[in-house]
């Protein structure tokens, strides 16, 4: 059973770059060894946390997704929990809302394409949206 | 906008009109019912429409900071339904939005005075 999970961290923001580094590609190994696959690692910068978090007022945010079954999570989580650095994670399922996604836009889509001749609607879909999703999280 | 919450179960409506008791000083502050007009309370509307029905976003994601934030008030709490205009299914996913955001430190838990 393969499900999309979204794995996003906060470190610690006085850690040096290497060692992220290095937890980042220990946690892809161990994506790889329990036999799932790292779509995307995507670093979003230091950024302030909206309230303390183990006395830290900003934090590192580091957003992994990565596809594997349930227990491939569980593994992910209890390194987070005893890697030091990490001060908070936080785990979502997004293959679901993704369908859904998909779903939504075939429909629309095909309504378009009904509705060929009509003036086309303009799409505020997902795509454009996830640009400036990142930007609101890095600012 | 706290004013409105709980003024529906104020006993205005019981009061005979122009009666003068000692050291009650009216009803609410403002937007009460005032001498023998309307007895009940008329609900401020503030927003019609579903941003998310009307924009056609469709992604309500926790990520999205600047679209969620607008659905918090200044302490924290999620804004009602009632004040934003947003149709249920859509504040069902802004919800969850927003108490995921509150996790992973992205958006404030509710309480802070500020």
């Amino acid at each position: 059973m393969n499900r999309t999970y979204e794995l996003m961290f906060i470190v610690r923001p006085d850690m040096v770059e290497a060692e992220l580094d290095k937890l980042i590609s220990t946690l892809e190994s161990q994506v790889a060894t329990s036999g799932g696959t790292v779509k995307s690692v995507e670093r979003m910068g230091k950024r302030r946390l909206a309230y303390t978090v183990r006395r830290f007022q900003d934090g590192m945010y580091v957003l992994l997704t990565a596809e594997g079954s349930g227990a491939l999570i569980h593994e992910l989580e209890r390194r987070l929990r005893v890697t030091e650095p990490v001060i908070k994670f936080l785990t979502v399922r997004v293959d679901e809302e993704q369908k859904r996604l998909d779903k939504i836009k075939q429909i629309r889509e095909a309504r378009k394409k009904k509705a060929a001749p009509a003036p086309a609607e303009t799409g505020g879909e997902t795509g454009g949206e996830t640009g400036g999703e990142t930007a609101a999280v890095t600012a | 906008m706290a004013e409105e919450t709980r003024t529906t179960s104020a006993p205005v409506g019981e009061r005979p009109a122009g009666e003068q008791r000692p050291g009650y000083r009216g009803p609410r502050p403002a937007g009460g019912p005032r001498e023998g007009g309307r007895k009940y309370f008329r609900r401020k509307k503030v927003c019609k429409v579903c941003k998310f029905c009307v924009e056609k976003i469709e992604a309500i994601n926790y990520k999205d900071v600047r679209l969620l934030s607008q659905f918090v008030a200044e302490s924290g709490k999620i804004v009602p339904r009632r004040l934003t205009g947003v149709c249920t299914p859509h504040q069902r996913r802004l919800s969850t939005a927003i108490k995921q955001a509150r996790n992973i430190a992205l958006l404030p838990f509710a309480g802070r005075p500020s």
